[in-house]
């Protein structure tokens, strides 16, 4: 799942520091030479100390999406609508855990190791996708969350499979194609209550109405409001623009929606047939700066969780450790 | 009966909400080594195919990095034979050395396309053919 369309960082570090921008300037202009021919750049490649830095941040934040998005779905595992659901939904919750693990050894092949990334997890140092911070409150969440969540995050990952570094990309691909079965096992979900009796369209329809905040705020904050990295475009770290990919994303999804005499709550909410464009009210985005800092309805439980889990595995971890072994990063 | 936990424990899961979360108040660390060492994996997709790279997993042995690469590589796709390898057992070139594979022009010898024989064959048929 989960790319986590955006990616946080403080609002000061957005922009590049000029000292970093002065790596050896012959192997920078070699590497972004490179990076132009459309060649991936491996682990053991010189890259600037920049790249390597915007590129642990990226995958570290997604590989954390990915183990923490799987806690609100994983609550329904046990009262799942019948077997056929249960079984699906316990595949789904374990693939978004082996993502998770995928893309933390894609970041640990850069230099962070494995315990540095949880450590910045649990002590809310590192972040991730701010969607995980709200409730899944009834059944009809979990369909909004496997159709629209993986959707929103399956436009975010096809383009970030196109970058620049190679475990990243391969990491996704093996990602996305799993993906589609989440996406299609969601929709199905969907649309069973969306064409279900006046009860369960209520049910899918009340979910709409509470997630379509949350997945506005997906991609992040507008262009025009984010200090726009050209470098990182050209380091092709970054793909798209936040609002390139949220305009994606509505228009293969909306209409899905309204065709199913469903509504989404933003009377705004058109598409230009001029431009090809959506047209939306404005998402509230101060409330995404308080959520995405700890002040969600959430934040709290999904971190208690993942520390309970990281407190009562230990001994088992331990017990298995064998003490002569020296840690090494991944080759590939 | 009650414990204090579940005042600031209001989640929606009843099985998060048995749990006592936080009850140390300690921030948790996890200590440098503890998620054991890394392993490349080779996946089998059928008898007499090669073993091909697909990623890797942290297992504290080899033989938990098989059980957990049956777990990651194994549980889509075909899937026959799997190898596990200690990622500092591997041993590879510099990257930056990958110029010393270039192909050089005047290596045709080592390629099928560098013997031509056709042009002679038909040179000779063709004489053959004209002395009759």
């Amino acid at each position: 799942m989960y790319g986590g369309g955006y990616i946080f960082d403080e609002p000061n570090k957005r922009q590049l520091n000029e000292e970093q921008l002065h790596d050896d300037p012959e192997k920078l202009g070699e590497f972004e030479a490179r990076i132009a021919r459309g060649e991936k750049i491996e682990p053991g490649d010189w890259m600037p100390s920049e790249y390597r830095r915007q590129l642990i941040r990226l995958i570290e934040q997604h590989a954390h999406s990915e183990i923490i998005g799987a806690l609100p779905e994983g609550t329904w595992i046990t009262r799942a609508p019948g077997f056929k659901r249960k079984l699906a939904l316990i595949a789904k919750v374990q693939d978004e855990i082996g993502h998770g693990q995928l893309l933390y050894n894609a970041a640990e092949t850069l230099g962070k190791s494995r315990e540095a990334m949880i450590n910045d997890l649990l002590s809310g140092k590192s972040k991730y996708s701010n969607v995980f911070n709200y409730p899944a409150e009834t059944w009809a969440d979990v369909t909004v969350i496997g159709f629209l969540i993986d959707a929103a995050a399956i436009v975010n990952q096809v383009a970030n499979a196109k970058g620049s570094y190679g475990p990243y990309c391969r990491a996704l691909e093996r990602i996305c194609y799993e993906e589609s079965f989440h996406l299609k096992q969601g929709h199905d979900a969907f649309i069973e209550l969306a064409t279900g009796t006046p009860a369960q369209r209520a049910m899918v329809q009340d979910a709409l109405n509470r997630w379509w905040q949350p997945i506005m705020h997906f991609f992040g904050p507008p262009d025009k409001n984010s200090v726009h990295s050209e470098k990182l475009m050209q380091w092709k770290v970054k793909m798209a623009s936040n609002d390139d990919m949220r305009n994606q994303f509505l228009d293969a999804y909306v209409p899905k929606i309204w065709d199913l005499g469903l509504s989404l709550p933003d009377e705004n909410l058109k598409k230009d047939p001029a431009t090809g464009k959506w047209a939306y009210s404005d998402p509230d985005w101060d409330l995404f700066k308080k959520v995405i800092n700890g002040g969600g309805p959430c934040n709290k439980e999904r971190l208690d969780v993942r520390k309970w889990a990281e407190e009562h595995g230990r001994w088992v971890r331990k017990a298995l450790m064998n003490p002569t072994e020296k840690t090494t990063a991944p080759v590939a | 009966m009650h414990n204090n936990t579940s005042m600031d424990n209001q989640s929606l899961d009843p099985r998060v909400k048995r749990l006592k979360l936080n009850s140390s108040g300690e921030p948790v660390t996890v200590q440098e080594g503890e998620n054991w060492n890394v392993f490349e994996v080779f996946h089998q997709e059928k008898r007499g195919a090669h073993h091909e790279h697909v990623g890797c997993v942290h297992a504290p042995s080899a033989q938990l990095a098989l059980v957990f690469a049956k777990e990651q590589f194994g549980r889509r796709k075909k899937c026959v034979n799997l190898w596990v390898v200690r990622s500092a057992d591997i041993l590879s070139f510099d990257t930056e050395d990958e110029d010393m594979f270039a192909n050089n022009l005047e290596k045709t010898y080592r390629d099928a396309s560098g013997f031509k024989v056709m042009e002679k064959i038909n040179k000779f048929k063709k004489s053959a053919h004209d002395k009759e």
